[in-house]
């Protein structure tokens, strides 16, 4: 049982005449399409736009914080500053990164659908996220949001007099975009698998995702509910949350969360989907233990949906729930701790190669370890009374949803680059945008970790001057940081034109979507796949004549 | 490096020689948080390690010129039952050292001293039995248990002491508590961790630990010459809640003495401990507090009393061991109109104090009366 890997001969390979990209012509074929793969473009624009949007305010939220004064901005404009950023960063970037643009292109592909079961919804998804967009952006340009992004009350409904209500209903739209894509992905994994691919020959791309389409489906209509609930008391008054008409702040509080805490898992487990894809891709080998990490996904959206109140154990919740939530809050780090070790194992006598993909995976491994066991001194009810509200919960959190989920990101997007485009990034480059972005990663959030141990609180602008040094540190990194994420964007775009070409296959990986040509035909498949095999089966591949690779033209 | 960057050397320089990776250890449980913290460090450290390890190796061994076959495994239950019970043990011991730690933090013991804390943007008030109040600072001794029954005029806020490793939020229209033991005398950190508004970061103030004999000094030297309780006792009286909860014989109002601690049945038969909380909340919305065997008569003081009113009437109740105290107070109270200010009573207060005290010349406290109520007062 061994798999001897022969990688295609990139010289030889041409760019196939018809594929989706050139199907169709003018802005009119994109902005009307009901292709997969296009929606998943437009998506892949809007959201790398939004995500330097929400960059630029991190950048400046760094840069004040290089001194203790507050000096660069006034309060109210840092106050701004940090919640357009957590907006932005949350609502129209993180939620939608790698579902709406890789899951969107190579989802339908991998099951071995010609497209999503509803192409007009996923179109209309996109349409719902642009006008957030537009809710979110008229916002910030009619003078900005201060709520934190959390849009906590009573200081949202009674104390602010910036754009609130304008921010929520971006949230708010944003909520049902994300509602079509999972509802989407969710009835396409039971209706449309081609014939012979079950549940189990699945990839576990399609198990992450089909997870968390569950927690976008379930969980997203409460943050709206929750949304509406802040609007209404804000503008009329009804008296929910405002403790003065008998109204109960916590309310808010549970309700905020119970959305909130699962959106982490809609955040992070289509990123785990694709760090599945590639450790497989680049060892040559089957993921170890399969089954585990397809039903650990699973897990994770089943209990992510009973652990919100650890987000209030410092709020007077009873002693006695909070005992159980952080119970609760144990268990869910057990599936993350079987996906971290699986992964590991899967490199086992493995065949491994080290292409920029597999660099990012390997770093979204380390900082998700750091991420998930801080998650646990978060989750032990005592050592939260000191470090909630603190930096260390901004670096764990920022070591998860960025140190992991952003790594898991570009290492997707580099991956099925190729794919997307027919071309190829070039190697040397991203390698070093890799590096550049774990280093300066670490930079920037490790010293939080002790800054926030010493007790300096989040949402700060001005702090005491015995934490510069740390600060310091962490904006140093920052820059870093940021040259880190403006390189990829630089030479992926200098790829679309100049870029080797990719052929369908570079990676001799095993997925449906590695078997047809790059870029794909608008149709995917020129016949019905009909899956006689299982996942990550490289001694399939080994053995698969070339003629069957289908190009068009 | 210094050529590189001076600032960032001398930076790294000062960082270096004031080294600190922890806060300092000011109260008596944060030791036990330290513990737990090194504890969680290091069981993260080994997890780091394994993992970095495994890839790290595997990486260098299994690499492609190394190993260019790859050798098909399905998986091992074995393993990943090790990995999955391993971890879970940890978690779960990390589980009940954490929720030891919280109980201890959050239950207080019941001889503590108590202090009222009031957040409101963007400052602290603390407001001492002994008629001390504070702004944006808190005055405690050493070696004494101190809670800090805390609530907030507008939004939420948390009260945060890093060196003493407790924290708490301060909720809108809701007492919560918090107590520590502070060991060392100092001036440590005081922040507020939730998010307030514009000037969040703005709303800090010192936690000044002294030694008994410097807090009796301070405590003297700062008193505003009424206690809590006096305060409120005027505040009761001005705003004639001795006309119903006068303790006599078919009072209108409930008997307030001794009630505080007490076990009270309300109307529809539940029955509810009266700590402060229950207190407030019968100022504020009367109806929703109900006692059986009364007519709900009582209007609400909705907007009426501030939060340091609410604060000094509970402080006044809370101290009510008899009616007769009440009447020996009003009576012989010196009472100067300034000080009623601010307490937010009227200034009409004498006639009305006067007028209180004449309704109910002698009475005495009459348990006998005292309907659904707790234990009797002595």
């Amino acid at each position: 049982m061994s798999t001897i890997v022969r990688l295609p001969n990139q010289q030889d390979a041409t760019l196939p005449k018809r594929s989706y990209l050139n199907s169709e012509y003018g802005l009119k074929s994109w902005l009307l399409t009901g292709d997969h793969k296009r929606i998943a473009i437009l998506y892949l624009i809007s959201i790398t736009f939004f995500f330097f949007l929400g960059g630029a305010f991190a950048g400046l939220i760094r840069l004040e914080l290089l001194t203790p004064m507050p000096d660069l901005v006034a309060s109210d404009t840092y106050n701004k500053l940090f919640t357009m950023h957590g907006i932005i960063m949350v609502f129209l970037f993180l939620v939608p990164s790698v579902p709406a643009t890789i899951g969107n292109f190579v989802l339908p592909i991998m099951v071995g659908a010609r497209d999503l079961a509803f192409p007009k919804v996923n179109l209309l998804s996109w349409y719902l996220y642009i006008v957030a967009g537009i809710f979110t952006v008229s916002a910030l340009v009619l003078g900005g949001v201060d709520t934190g992004w959390t849009f906590t009350t009573p200081l949202s409904t009674h104390y602010l007099n910036t754009h609130v209500i304008t921010a929520a209903m971006g949230v708010f739209i944003a909520g049902f975009s994300s509602i079509f894509t999972g509802l989407n992905f969710i009835v396409t994994t039971h209706r449309m698998r081609a014939p012979g691919m079950t549940w189990f020959r699945l990839p576990l791309f399609v198990w992450s995702h089909y997870a968390a389409s569950l927690l976008m489906v379930l969980g997203t209509p409460v943050l709206a509910i929750t949304l509406v609930l802040v609007a209404l008391e804000r503008a009329f008054g009804i008296g929910v949350f405002d403790p003065t008409k008998g109204g109960d702040p916590l309310l808010f509080q549970h309700l905020f969360w119970f959305y909130s805490h699962p959106a982490v898992y809609i955040m992070i487990l289509p990123g785990m989907g694709v760090i599945s894809e590639v450790i497989s891709t680049f060892s040559r080998k089957r993921v170890f233990g399969y089954t585990a990490v397809a039903f650990s996904s699973v897990a994770i959206a089943v209990f992510g949906f009973f652990v919100w109140a650890h987000h209030m154990f410092i709020m007077g919740v009873s002693n006695y729930s909070a005992l159980v939530f952080s119970l609760l809050t144990m268990l869910v780090a057990v599936p993350s701790a079987i996906k971290i070790f699986n992964w590991a194992a899967t490199l086992y006598k493995g065949s491994i190669t080290f292409e920029t993909p597999m660099l990012y995976a390997f770093g979204f491994m380390g900082l998700f370890t750091i991420g998930g066991l801080t998650g646990v001194f978060l989750g032990s009810l005592g050592m939260d009374i000191h470090l909630t509200e603190t930096y260390f919960i901004v670096a764990h959190f920022h070591f998860v949803m960025v140190g992991g989920m952003l790594m898991a990101y570009l290492a997707g997007v580099h991956f099925w680059w190729p794919k997307m485009t027919g071309r190829m990034y070039p190697e040397g480059l991203s390698k070093l945008a890799a590096f550049t972005t774990f280093i300066g990663f670490i930079l920037t959030f490790f010293p939080q970790f002790v800054l926030g141990y010493l007790g300096m609180p989040r949402r700060y602008h001005a702090y005491p001057p015995e934490f510069q040094v740390l600060n310091v540190l962490s904006t140093a990194g920052a820059t870093v940081l940021g040259i880190g994420y403006l390189l990829p964007m630089i030479y992926m775009t200098w790829s679309l034109k100049y870029g080797a070409i990719a052929g369908s296959n570079p990676w001799q990986a095993t997925g449906l979507e590695w078997q047809i040509q790059s870029p794909p035909p608008t149709e995917n498949f020129i016949e019905t796949p009909i899956v006689d095999h299982e996942a990550y089966d490289y001694e399939w591949l080994a053995n698969k004549t070339p003629h069957e690779v289908t190009t068009v033209g | 490096m210094h050529f590189f960057s001076p600032v960032l050397w001398q930076f790294l320089v000062k960082w270096l020689t004031e080294f600190a990776l922890f806060p300092p250890e000011a109260s008596a449980i944060a030791p036990y948080m330290d513990a737990f913290y090194f504890f969680l460090l290091l069981i993260s450290l080994v997890g780091l390690v394994l993992v970095g390890l495994m890839v790290a190796g595997f990486s260098i061994m299994f690499r492609k010129e190394k190993n260019p076959q790859a050798t098909h495994i399905e998986g091992s239950t074995l393993l990943e039952a090790t990995w999955t019970i391993i971890p879970l043990a940890l978690f779960m011991v990390c589980f009940v050292w954490g929720a030891l730690l919280y109980f201890r933090i959050y239950n207080p013991p019941t001889n503590a001293m108590n202090i009222y804390i009031v957040g409101k943007q963007w400052m602290w008030k603390a407001e001492h039995p002994g008629g001390q109040h504070e702004i944006n600072a808190l005055h405690i001794p050493v070696d004494r248990d101190v809670q800090l029954t805390m609530i907030s005029q507008d939004v939420f806020h948390s009260f945060s002491i890093p060196a003493f490793r407790v924290k708490r939020e301060v909720i809108p229209g809701r007492y919560s508590t918090v107590w520590f033991r502070a060991t060392q005398p100092g001036t440590y950190h005081l922040f507020c961790t939730q998010y307030c508004g514009t000037l969040h970061s703005a709303m800090i103030g010192d936690i000044v630990a002294m030694s008994p004999d410097d807090y009796q000094k301070w405590t003297v030297g700062s008193t505003s010459g009424q206690s809590l309780a006096q305060n409120g006792e005027r505040l009761y009286a001005s705003l004639g809640c001795n006309s119903c909860h006068s303790g006599t014989a078919g009072a209108r109002g409930p008997n307030l003495a001794g009630i505080y601690g007490s076990k009270v049945t309300l109307e529809g038969g539940r029955t509810v401990t009266a700590d402060d909380e229950f207190l407030r909340g019968s100022i504020l919305n009367p109806t929703t507090h109900a006692m059986a065997g009364y007519a709900p008569i009582m209007p609400t003081y909705q907007g009426q009393v501030s939060e340091e009113g609410l604060i000094d009437l509970v402080e006044y109740i809370k101290g009510l061991d008899t009616n007769d105290r009440v009447h020996q107070t009003l009576n012989d109270s010196n009472f100067s109109p300034s000080q009623a200010g601010a307490t937010g009573a009227a200034p009409n207060y004498r006639s009305r104090q006067l007028t209180g005290a004449d309704q109910m010349p002698d009475a005495k406290p009459d348990t006998s009366t005292s309907k659904g109520m707790g234990p009797s007062p002595q």
